[in-house]
């Protein structure tokens, strides 16, 4: 049985991760709020773009397309951009992506395909890095920015359509959890590059008349899809990050209730060992006693 | 001039302005135009320039860092890279950001830095240029 002061170092030292684990909660929780802010407010902009896209890619098919729109025509080499969080606590969240990716790419490698892996996230990287570290081509730094901005998003479209161009690739797929709530974030597979158009977007009702474009269509969507690519990515990034900030917040809270338990637990057998020890303590004066 | 245009500014990461104004002037790739109420559809690309917002007699000045514009019967949407109202730019300061974006330039030790800088720099020249007018 260890001593008394044994038991109230531990508690101690429970009570005091508590702290912390409390305090991250409530910051996630915080952060959370705005990450949510900024998806939100991130969606317009998105929605837009869809159904532009829809409707300029309508028109414009075939050999003409941008080849962005169109692909490489084959489907030899796919890449797969896995963004996670660079940072860790947050239970299951990047474990998840991870296994989505994995997925993801064990089902490509069956079909005989060539993957390549770009990874954006620390925690990504490293959990891949031990399964398929001979796929892996690149890394996109984040850990620079405190808040996911398009400037972000611009570095990971970036790169990924300088590979694009340099034909290392012919399809991308990206990784990312989707925010559903604080507990549940569902990791998502989608096809970057042949661009989608995407579903459920309706063209805008044109009342008989028609589009002027200036300069040509063909200008107008090779111009948009690259945005259409970064505004994709950003949205991934800001959902993965209000994600991560609930998977926190539910990892951290079930971290603190934990804690409290133990607490509880350690509490109950100090005051058991004290109370023993008194008992003793009196036996050994009473029994004293007697024996005079 | 009783009816309104319908308006959006959105950027990727948020809406900047949605309402009702009377008229918008977009500085468009092959030139400026403006956009009036029953406007005739319209997709174009735009540069980087200013692009002004009229209602009444109030006329907003927003620089807008290339993009597109999307004139449907339902109103202008204008999809925008990053936008700063301009009213809110201060001049010097400006300048000094010019100045530390070459000096970034020119100290740029990889590739990567350089094209940051570089964007970085056209876009607060084109935003100088967009406030001298």
């Amino acid at each position: 049985m260890p001593s008394l002061k044994e038991f109230r170092n531990r508690i101690a030292s429970v009570k005091s991760t508590q702290k912390i684990t409390k305090a991250m909660q409530m910051v996630a929780a915080a952060k959370l709020k705005r990450a949510q802010g900024a998806a939100e407010a991130a969606r317009p902009y998105a929605e837009r773009m869809a159904s532009v896209i829809a409707n300029l890619s309508s028109s414009v098919q075939g050999e003409g397309a941008p080849k962005l729109l169109r692909g490489t025509g084959e489907d030899g080499v796919h890449l797969v951009v896995v963004a996670t969080s660079e940072r860790g606590l947050c239970g299951g969240f990047n474990t998840q992506i991870v296994r989505a990716a994995r997925e993801k790419i064990a089902a490509l490698l069956a079909e005989g395909k060539t993957v390549k892996i770009l990874t954006a996230g620390k925690k990504g990287r490293d959990q891949l890095r031990r399964l398929y570290a001979a796929q892996m081509v690149g890394h996109i730094d984040l850990s620079g920015y405190r808040t996911i901005d398009a400037s972000a998003a611009q570095l990971i479209g970036d790169k990924v359509r300088e590979m694009f161009d340099a034909d290392e690739f012919d399809v991308a797929h990206l990784v990312f959890s989707q925010f559903r709530s604080v507990i549940s974030q569902i990791p998502t597979v989608r096809q970057l590059i042949p661009a989608v158009a995407p579903q459920g977007a309706e063209p805008p009702d044109l009342k008989g008349a028609a589009y002027i474009y200036e300069p040509g269509e063909a200008e107008i969507l090779d111009a948009l899809l690259p945005r259409y690519v970064d505004g994709q990515i950003l949205q991934a990034l800001l959902e993965n990050q209000a994600g991560f900030y609930g998977a926190q917040m539910s990892a951290m809270d079930n971290a603190t209730r934990n804690a409290g338990d133990l607490i509880q637990k350690l509490t109950l057998r100090y005051n058991r060992q004290r109370q023993a020890n008194i008992t003793k303590e009196l036996i050994e004066i009473i029994s004293g006693a007697e024996a005079l | 001039m009783a009816e309104k245009l319908t308006f959006a500014l959105v950027s990727p990461e948020r809406e900047l302005f949605h309402g009702e104004v009377d008229q918008v002037v977009v500085p468009g790739t092959e030139g400026e135009f403006g956009v009036l109420p029953d406007h005739a559809p319209l997709m174009s690309t735009i540069k980087p320039g200013a692009l002004r917002i009229m209602n009444g007699a109030d006329e907003r000045r927003i620089f807008v860092n290339g993009g597109f514009a999307d004139v449907t019967p339902d109103g202008l949407t204008v999809l925008a890279e990053d936008a700063v109202d301009l009213a809110e730019v201060d001049s010097a300061k400006l300048e000094q950001d010019i100045k530390d974006f070459e000096e970034d330039v020119r100290d740029a030790k990889d590739d990567a830095h350089k094209t940051q800088a570089e964007r970085a720099l056209a876009r607060a020249q084109a935003m100088k240029a967009a406030l001298m007018r």
